[in-house]
């Protein structure tokens, strides 16, 4: 029995090791493949491009110069325009989803899914139409035109301004920002609220001191994951704004397709994920600072 | 023995105290969560809603002047063959990407299970960085890189003489990028909450490894596997950035059209197209909440997340 058995599973082992390390290889290779080819290399072009020269044709000719950079930085207002509507953005999701978060959380009780639900409903439809709709909405016929009668302003607009674009942005990203504080919430010890209140706290003080540290992670991470594609959108203050809000997007989409010069638009678009990234690493460090016990981070 | 009893008295004296007090805050601060939440949902169904509404009007006039109601864009849209033409190319990228991102990606999340640290490590690094890159980045990296690889004056078509240029092939390779980062995630997500004496009990009852992932583990990851198809496939049926970008001769699809639509002015036609799309992918996509809730043994609360609650939890450290 024992002379049989031994050697069998010596056997048994080393083939399927090497034939699992093989299959392992075969099943990761064709997304592998797709990372490397479609992810690393289009980025790879794009940092290269970034310190080249415009073609006599447009594209890419080639060289080696910091001119580029230099072009971003002296024309800063794209930037500064993403950035700061990426910021009030940010801040008026915050203030909006905060709210609704804590009421799913703490109040809706057994129809809590279904509030769930109906939040995941409008971010997985069609960007695009939930965007062309406000064009209805704030129009002349609409919001605008009613507050134009109401404050005796004929031409009040709202499309085409930075808060056609704003209400855009909130509308399209204010569910990334619910979901994560409503997950820190739901896992939130109750008891917590009912102590202080025993103690006398006030609400205010309960909600400064037990709650909003409670939701400071999903605070956070719901800000970042919404700040980042609100600085690098381009549809929205595009069809709300215009195109008139001048942002990042329009800058880019203006160097690459309409004035063809890629090494001008690597650069912009190099610049554009390294403001998105201190950006980040800005907002995370100052939350961070002083502590060693609470350390967050986007991945 | 009596010292703690007075301040024990005092403190229950004092929420006395204050619980009168807040009741009337209490219930103001209710109604105003109340009021939030109410007010929150109208902002977020009101464009659908009228989108939807404004496509029944049988009106020649703008879109917003109600003539009463009719189904007369459904047909002028439906007998379209323009339209048709772009529904047939949003349907064709979506399937193609749906189904590729769908292999592809479980086939990772079950080969990362087993690969070495060293590799899962940077693996995950680029599945993020495909998930949080901007869309617009990638279209427009995505873009150069198929410009002067198989573009006209790309290096690959001057080394064959061979262009393949733009076409369905583009937009798909382009869209399964994030898609199949996308199932990857939500496979994994599934495979975590996995059950594994299913899988040691099959061992043990010396199953193939073979047998005991298409008896075991496949089933269990089947709601996962759907939900990553359908989701890819309303992303990919949806998408108007990158395929703006990396499309080809005659391979515009639905959304490109309706882009340039908007730009001249909304029209019932673009409001009927538009609850058209919404119809199809809001089908799929209750299908595909369905499958994920239906079998997954966590409250409800937690599934109905789906993507966004992998992503975030994920992202939130």
């Amino acid at each position: 029995m024992a002379t049989v058995t031994t050697p069998a599973p010596k056997r048994a082992s080393s083939a399927p090791r090497f034939r699992s390390g093989l299959l392992t290889g075969m099943l990761i290779l064709p997304a592998g493949l797709w990372y490397l080819v479609l992810l690393v290399a289009p980025i790879a072009i794009v940092i290269v491009f970034s310190f080249g020269q415009r073609g006599a044709t447009g594209g890419y000719g080639g060289g080696f110069s910091l001119d580029n950079y230099a072009t971003v930085l002296r024309r800063p207002e794209p930037i500064l325009t993403s950035l700061y509507l990426a910021l009030v953005g940010t801040l008026m999701c915050l203030l909006i989803g905060l709210p609704l978060a804590y009421y799913i959380a703490t109040r809706a009780g057994r129809r809590k899914s279904l509030f769930l639900i109906l939040l995941v409903i409008p971010f997985w439809t069609s960007f695009l139409i939930r965007t062309y709709a406000w064009l209805m909405i704030l129009g002349q016929t609409g919001v605008a035109g009613f507050i134009g009668d109401l404050i005796g302003a004929p031409g009040f607009r709202i499309l085409g301004t930075e808060w056609g674009v704003l209400i855009g942005l909130v509308y399209g990203y204010l569910p990334l920002m619910v979901f994560p504080i409503y997950v820190t919430l739901e896992r939130m010890d109750r008891t917590l609220v009912e102590a202080s209140k025993d103690l006398g706290a006030g609400r205010w003080a309960t909600f400064r001191q037990i709650t909003l540290p409670v939701a400071m992670p999903g605070l956070i991470s719901g800000s970042i994951l919404v700040f980042i594609p609100m600085m690098g959108e381009y549809v929205i203050p595009q069809i709300l704004g215009y195109g008139q809000v001048f942002t990042m997007g329009n800058a880019l989409v203006l160097r690459f397709l309409e004035s063809r010069n890629w090494p001008s638009g690597s650069a912009q678009a190099v610049a554009l994920i390294l403001v998105m990234l201190v950006s980040v690493t800005g907002y995370l460090w100052y939350l961070n600072r002083g502590r060693r016990d609470r350390d967050v981070s986007i991945l | 023995m009596s010292a703690p009893s007075i301040p024990a008295e005092l403190a229950h004296r004092q929420a006395g105290k204050g619980r009168r007090r807040i009741d009337r805050g209490a219930a103001a601060v209710e109604i105003w969560l109340r009021a939030h939440t109410a007010l929150v949902y109208l902002f977020l169904y009101l464009p659908i809603v009228v989108v939807v509404v404004f496509s029944f009007n049988d009106t020649h006039r703008r879109v917003t002047d109600w003539d009463g109601f009719g189904l007369r864009w459904y047909g002028y849209v439906l007998g379209n063959v323009e339209i048709q033409r772009y529904l047939m190319n949003s349907l064709i990228v979506g399937l193609a990407t749906g189904i590729i991102a769908t292999l592809f990606g479980t086939m990772a999340a079950l080969g990362l299970q087993r690969a070495p640290k060293w590799f899962r490590l940077p693996f995950d690094a680029l599945t993020y960085v495909s998930i949080i890159v901007p869309e617009l980045v990638i279209a427009l990296a995505t873009l150069v890189f198929f410009a002067s690889t198989i573009g006209r004056d790309g290096v690959i078509t001057s080394i064959t003489g061979v262009e393949l240029g733009f076409g369905y092939h583009t937009i798909v390779a382009a869209l399964t990028l994030f898609n199949i980062s996308l199932v990857l995630l939500l496979v994994r997500a599934r495979m975590a909450g996995m059950d594994r004496t299913h899988v040691e009990a099959s061992f043990d009852l010396f199953a193939s490894p073979w047998r005991t992932f298409w008896q075991i583990t496949f089933p269990q990851l089947l709601p996962a596997i759907v939900a990553g198809f359908l989701l890819s496939f309303t992303f990919a049926f949806d998408d108007y950035l990158i395929t703006t970008f990396v499309n080809g001769q005659g391979t515009s699809t639905l959304p490109l059209y309706v882009f340039s639509q908007i730009r001249r002015g909304v029209t019932p036609a673009t409001n009927a197209i538009a609850s058209i799309m919404l119809l199809v992918t809001l089908g799929l996509l209750i299908g595909g909440q369905y499958l994920l809730t239906r079998n997954s043994r966590r409250s409800g609360g937690a599934a109905v997340g789906g993507v966004v609650g992998m992503v975030t939890e994920q992202s939130g450290g």
